[in-house]
């Protein structure tokens, strides 16, 4: 049963050990001579310039949510399409039922305002 | 092999409830935002029309019993009796709502909505013939309930009441969730029925030993929604910093509804390897009602010696499922409904008592109600009386046949037990009943406006309620009792 596995196993290994192996082999062989130049983030980006811990306007949190239920949705969309003959009118309708709820709540969200950037 | 989907006429019916409920909730929601401030009274009478709607509508479920869709719900008397219960619970705090949200000046269709959409999760676990189906629903029914603990925005209380609720209670979803993965592993089912079988056959019954694993972890999910020791500390929290309305209902639909899964799940599914989890729930059960009849004591918060006096009385009710008989899923049935009337009738005189922004919650504050407003408090000390167990009240007739089950299933410690600490229950509510009737009115017990209508309606109706329980059990009792027959 488990030996299906054994490429998968092998494969990790050999992903564990490739960074490992290759990192501590150049660390042997490089000069090491360290400097505050040598040491800035090049190439990265540019020097962090404060915490990350600041705050945002709510709003962000609010059209992130209502991003996510509308993706959901997309995503419980996907099986019934998959078998949209086998399902006949019943899977039309009882999409409808599931649209229906989400567009209610899609009204009352744009009726109290959440979709406004004020 | 294709499954045909489509549900019959008659499995539809079987939801009946189901629909009304999400069809009015629905309605509310795109109701609320068009229409005036003036009106949004009219969604509130709206919601309680469809609340008499969907108790009619489990009448008629009802006389169609069976299973539905591909097995996962079944209606059956057990199933009426807790939809019936937690949709009267509904009905009762809409009622005791009215004047609450008018006073906190936060009326809105939201409220209602939200209400509707719980029960209608507690409607779904009260059929759940499925484990899908019992996460399902108390997932529908504690997402709403989240959001209702936290209904008033400005309140630092309600918030982190809300806060807290959400994270423990989804963190105990997850151990049922694990619990229900580990249960499909092993039976390769998530149906009852199923599962009963599959344990039933000792040639092909997995290890007991992971049985018994999975049945914990799930039994964690439950306990939290029970509020059983050791996982009840959520509770005082909550009660305390949510509206007094929705202090309510927390304690007494959703908790109905999850004893109702609660004991499908272990009577049925987990029935053969119940040597197993019987001596865990005995612990939990003597624990239960120890943690919350001691802490309730110390307590000068009402809505925190309620949350307390409710954890007590889900150890009572642990008493009855240790017992493990038919007996004993009868009391326990019937001591939800009492509880329900009587808690619920307790928390909305608190909600009316307390005042705007909930300033008079201390046990002091009740200092002669009895003498300014002999009515409210002669109801107070109905509910009061009830919850002790006096004769001719509800409460009396539930613990009687709690512990006559528990006798009868030789469970004598536990019964003596659970006896001592109900007796030391007594002093706290009759504390409440002495600072009423025989202290010097303040200044919140003469200031006190009288209740409006919804919130009377509600108050005699539990009333009468826990007395008609009280006199005649046999009303619910019988009802009780053949349902407990149909769960297997």
């Amino acid at each position: 049963m488990l030996e299906g596995y054994i490429p998968i196993f092998i494969f990790m290994a050999v992903a564990l050990a490739f960074p490992i192996v290759a990192l501590s082999l150049s660390k042997l062989l490089r000069p090491a001579a360290p400097s505050v130049t040598k040491l800035e983030a090049y190439e990265c980006g540019i020097q962090a310039s404060g915490g990350a811990r600041g705050r945002y306007t709510v709003r962000f949190y609010i059209i992130a949510i209502l991003f996510v239920i509308f993706d959901v949705e997309a995503v419980f969309l996907f099986p019934w399409a998959v078998r949209y003959r086998q399902l006949g009118w019943f899977g039309v309708a009882e999409v409808a039922v599931f649209l229906g709820i989400l567009i209610v709540g899609y009204i009352w969200a744009y009726k109290k305002k959440a979709l406004e950037w004020v | 092999m294709p499954v045909n989907f489509v549900p019959s006429g008659a499995e539809m019916l079987r939801i009946l409830p189901e629909i009304i409920l999400v069809l009015a909730g629905t309605l509310i929601m795109i109701m609320e935002p068009l229409t005036r401030p003036a009106n949004k009274h009219f969604l509130g009478k709206f919601a309680l029309a469809s609340l008499f709607a969907a108790l009619w509508g489990s009448v008629v479920a009802h006389a169609n019993p069976g299973p539905a869709f591909q097995n996962m719900l079944i209606v059956d008397g057990f199933d009426t009796f807790f939809r019936i219960l937690v949709i009267v619970v509904g009905i009762l705090t809409v009622l005791a709502s009215f004047q609450y949200l008018k006073r906190e000046q936060s009326d809105s269709g939201e409220y209602y909505a939200l209400i509707l959409f719980s029960l209608v999760g507690q409607c779904v676990m009260a059929g759940a013939n499925e484990l899908i189906m019992v996460f399902i629903g108390l997932e529908i029914s504690s997402i709403a309930t989240y959001v209702l603990t936290g209904y008033l925005r400005d309140d630092k209380r309600a918030n982190e009441a809300a806060i807290k609720y959400f994270l423990l209670g989804s963190f105990a979803t997850a151990f049922l969730l694990y619990g229900i993965a580990w249960i499909y592993g092993l039976t390769g089912s998530t149906n009852l029925t199923e599962i009963r079988s599959a344990l039933m056959d000792l040639q092909t019954s997995p290890s007991v030993m992971l049985v018994g694993t999975a049945a914990a972890l799930m039994l964690v999910g439950f306990a939290f929604k029970v509020s059983a020791a050791p996982f009840q500390v959520w509770t005082p929290d909550v009660y305390q910093g949510a509206p007094a309305p929705v202090a309510a209902f927390l304690s007494t639909g959703p908790k109905a509804a999850a004893f109702a899964i609660f004991v499908r799940v272990y009577a049925t599914a987990f029935d053969s390897i119940s040597a197993r989890w019987e001596p865990l729930i005995w612990i939990s059960a003597l624990l239960t009602m120890v943690i919350g009849n001691f802490a309730a004591l110390v307590q000068n918060n009402i809505k925190r010696l309620l949350a307390y006096s409710s954890i007590a009385h889900a150890g009572y009710l642990l008493v009855a499922m240790t017992a493990h008989s038919e007996i004993g899923i009868a009391a326990i049935m019937f001591y939800l409904a009492a509880y329900a009337l009587m808690n619920v009738g307790a928390f909305a005189i608190v909600a009316h008592f307390s005042r705007r922004r909930e300033r008079y919650l201390q046990v002091e504050d009740l200092a002669g109600l009895g003498w300014k407003q002999p009515v409210t408090a002669g109801l107070f000390a109905i509910f009061l009386l009830s919850l002790i167990g006096v004769p001719l009240t509800a409460g009396f007739f539930g613990k009687f046949y709690i512990f006559k089950a528990a006798l009868e299933a030789d469970l004598l410690w536990l019964t003596i037990l659970g006896l001592l600490t109900s007796a030391v229950a007594a002093y706290y509510y009759l504390r409440i009943l002495v600072v009423m009737y025989m202290h010097e009115a303040g200044e919140p017990a003469s200031t006190l406006p009288p209740p409006g209508a919804g919130l009377k309606t509600a108050l005699w109706a539990s009333a009468v309620g826990t007395l008609i329980l009280g006199i005649f059990p046999s009303l619910v009792l019988d009802f009780a009792g053949r349902s407990a027959t149909l769960l297997k």
